[in-house]
């Protein structure tokens, strides 16, 4: 446990280093946010609300579902791709420490730095520009946090999944961008997916991507009430464990394939 | 013509790299396809709620869509300068470009091209035809030259915009993240401009005419009188702004000092 805070803590301090990016990584999203907010505005015309949804919770959905993604998300993926092209992978397995949870928590101290001076300033700037209504209810507030958890563990066991991927492919740019632009559409991140037809909900329904950005979302614009709230975290619950099988199995299968091509 | 027989070795040294990850390459085009699907997707579910959209109808914005990715996947495949400074400047690799006799922009559209960026062209024509059957737009023999020189224009406001950033690598190597910001600003260039509150609309039409690029010109076949001369601007627009870029790289490549090795 010791050695995994400490990976979370370097992360931490590495990207700590590098913070003056992130100002304008704030003016990013929250111009991103803007322009959806007024695309929305054009959108509703002077409807009262859509598939449940009013604008103010329309808006509130598209920050906060920005602003999640912030946690949540990470090269992972990539910096996988990258050992294994260039061959540092092959030092970093004979390290006494599994390999890919590393990575986990790496990911994980990206997280926590970009939600700590990315998340909760940008937050702020939002709310202050644009109606976005921030709710007042404390169990609100906690079911969001245990939620973007399994957020971010849903998306770094697909990213492992893209990374591990390159020991078959050894140049895997393209299903790294494909995976991206999937989950993108598929997680609710531009779309509530209450928006979408009735066949492609079903059709979402039995796929882990809502888990990444809808469920945090309705919970936070509280779309979702009561029960439902209960029964989306139980189904983020129970992806992140399904998600270990194929992670772990493709791992094994990557190891016996190993080709070093550099190092 | 030397530069054309350049550009034609650069263009057959490029399609044997790119072969050699043949599956990659394969994945790459489905993985661009996918993300216009996506642009797709959501003004078609959008639409399944709303039936304009600031006066403007579901094929219409299609069409746009259609329209716009011509002249950005041109641009896509040969101006890929958003790593720039990292990879030229930082890196000290402008040496090496600056030592040989060409152009030094025109080495590095050479070195960084993306042909098969050039595959979203067809599903803009395709998206376009589509659009524009169900709107039952007519086409005269004249059309398909202002097409092109729309899309010419188009072209040039992005290259122009994505080269003038590039540009400032030359006076600060510094990290930033403008490059990805840029590409998402370009897509608020695909709605009618009409819907974003005067500030934007200005800065899309005068200072980052990302507008030049989608709703202006498409606006012509779509047969908007209203906004024809904006239509009938894009080519100047799309000189005037990558005329500038050259300038200023012209001048910034004077400022180079050499930052690597």
């Amino acid at each position: 446990m010791g050695k995994y805070m400490e990976m979370i803590r370097i992360r931490f301090l590495m990207m700590l280093a590098y913070r003056t990016n992130y100002y304008s990584g704030i003016l990013i999203y929250s111009i991103n946010i803007g322009a959806y907010y007024f695309l929305w505005s054009a959108i509703y015309g002077g409807k009262e609300n859509i598939q449940g949804l009013s604008i103010t919770q329309m808006t509130t959905y598209i920050a906060v579902a920005w602003m999640a993604r912030a946690f949540y998300f990470n090269n992972i993926d990539r910096e996988i791709a990258m050992e294994i092209k260039e061959g540092k992978v092959a030092v970093e397995m004979v390290r006494p420490y599994p390999y890919l949870n590393m990575k986990m928590m790496q990911g994980l101290g990206e997280g926590i730095f970009r939600l700590l001076f990315f998340s909760v300033p940008g937050m702020v700037i939002v709310s202050l520009v644009f109606p976005v209504e921030l709710s007042v209810n404390l169990e609100t507030w906690v079911f969001f946090f245990v939620s973007i958890l399994f957020s971010f563990i849903i998306n770094t066991q697909i990213n492992l999944l893209a990374g591990i991927a390159t020991f078959f492919l050894f140049n895997n740019d393209g299903l790294i961008r494909a995976k991206r632009v999937v989950i993108d559409l598929f997680s609710g991140l531009i779309l509530p997916l209450s928006f979408y037809p009735m066949w492609a909900q079903n059709i979402m329904s039995y796929l882990p991507f809502q888990g990444i950005s809808y469920i945090p979302s309705m919970i936070f614009t509280e779309g979702f009430k009561g029960s439902q709230v209960f029964e989306a975290l139980i189904n983020q619950a129970v992806w992140s464990a399904i998600l270990i099988i194929p992670v772990y199995g493709l791992w094994v299968l990557a190891k016996r394939q190993l080709v070093v091509q550099g190092g | 013509m030397e530069y054309l027989s350049i550009f034609f070795q650069y263009v057959g040294q490029y399609l044997k790299t790119r072969l050699t990850y043949r599956a990659d390459m394969v994945v790459e085009i489905l993985s661009d396809f996918l993300f216009q699907a996506v642009n797709l997707v959501f003004i078609l579910v959008v639409f399944g709620h709303t039936t304009l959209l600031a006066g403007w109808s579901k094929n219409e914005m299609i069409f746009i869509y259609g329209f716009f990715l011509v002249p950005f996947s041109i641009f896509a495949s040969f101006f890929n300068i958003w790593d720039f400074t990292d990879r030229y400047i930082v890196k000290g690799e402008m040496d090496r470009i600056l030592t040989r006799p060409v152009h030094s922009l025109f080495q590095i559209v050479l070195e960084r091209m993306e042909l098969e960026s050039l595959f979203g062209a067809v599903t803009g024509l395709v998206v376009m035809f589509y659009a524009g059957d169900k709107l039952g737009l007519e086409i005269s023999w004249y059309d398909p030259f202002i097409f092109l020189l729309l899309v010419l224009g188009g072209a040039l406001v992005y290259a122009g915009i994505f080269i003038s950033l590039a540009t400032i690598g030359f006076w600060s190597d510094s990290r930033t993240d403008i490059m990805p910001m840029m590409y998402n600003i370009g897509n608020y260039g695909r709605y009618p401009v009409d819907i974003y509150n005067k500030i934007i609309k200005y800065v899309l039409t005068w200072i980052l005419p990302f507008a030049f690029v989608g709703v202006y010109p498409a606006s012509y076949f779509l047969k908007r009188d209203e906004w024809y001369t904006y239509a009938f601007l894009t080519p100047v627009v799309g000189l005037v702004f990558f005329m500038m870029a050259v300038t200023l790289w012209n001048i910034g490549v004077t400022k180079y000092r050499g930052a690597g090795n």
